[in-house]
């Protein structure tokens, strides 16, 4: 029982991961052009990642708050919700930063691995940021 | 695209991370799934990256028109990676961990966060004189 609860705990993980890449094709993130395009705001403002994005809140939104009546997640003894709450020098640098890459690039995470073996740039793209999450690790 | 794709693209993000919630209790976002990966091996993580790269793969196959690289020289490449790597490790987030999750949870730090690298992004990309 246990190995099947196992099983059934990966393949979920991996569907919610092939959800997320489908997302972010189907929406165009994984075209930097139109993430760039979206930074925009003062040249060719293409509004689409908005839309993504809305409708990634709005659906999450829904289920996180839908799911608090659950006492526990299916897998995993408790939920583990971020504590978190005071405004830190290295959340406004963190963002400050990881913003301009992002806008350099037109890459952040998320659309990056999935397109991590398109080209070789994407590919030396993720070791840098692999690299930089590395570093980071020494100011935590 | 139509707004309407755009935002069931979006819904299909939402419940990814959803999922993830639903069966593991954790709010996630790909800066701190990565950045977690390196520090610790866990098979949920390698499952949702599996997920996100293999199949990231096939999309390509499936959707070329979709993909496309960054116009930028090698250097900015590099520079911006480090940037993304580094920022998200250290504001704990990026464009899902804070943009979705954070945000949909109403979270403050997320909501400054999000304003933030949006702004530094639309600022980076106006310097560099908009779309190329």
């Amino acid at each position: 029982m246990d190995a099947w609860r196992c099983a059934m705990k990966t393949l979920l993980l991996i569907l919610a991961g092939i959800l997320f890449s489908a997302g972010l094709t189907l929406g165009g993130m994984t075209d930097p052009k139109k993430v760039i395009s979206f930074l925009d705001f003062f040249g060719n403002w293409d509004p689409s990642l908005l839309f993504v994005l809305g409708g990634a809140v709005v659906t999450f939104c829904a289920i996180f708050h839908g799911v608090a009546r659950l006492e526990k997640p299916i897998y995993a003894p408790s939920f583990e919700i971020p504590q978190q709450r005071k405004i830190t020098l290295k959340l406004i640098l963190g963002a400050a930063l990881f913003g301009i890459g992002w806008g350099i690039t037109g890459l952040c995470p998320g659309p990056s691995l999935v397109s991590m073996f398109l080209s070789p740039s994407i590919f030396y793209f993720v070791i840098a940021m692999g690299v930089g999450m590395g570093f980071a690790r020494y100011f935590d | 695209m139509n707004i309407a794709y755009l935002i069931i693209a979006g819904a299909m993000l939402g419940i990814s991370v959803g999922i993830v919630f639903i069966t593991l209790g954790k709010v996630v976002g790909i800066s701190g799934i990565s950045k977690g990966l390196l520090q610790k091996v866990e098979s949920w993580r390698i499952a949702f990256l599996v997920g996100i790269i293999g199949s990231g793969i096939l999309f390509q196959i499936l959707f070329p028109q979709n993909f496309d690289t960054p116009k930028t020289g090698s250097f900015a490449l590099i520079l911006g990676g480090l940037f993304v790597g580094f920022g998200t490790s250290l504001c704990n987030g990026c464009t899902c961990g804070h943009g979705i999750c954070g945000n949909a949870r109403f979270s403050q730090r997320s909501m400054i966060a999000t304003l933030i690298f949006i702004a530094t992004g639309a600022f980076t990309v106006w310097m560099r004189g908009g779309v190329q």
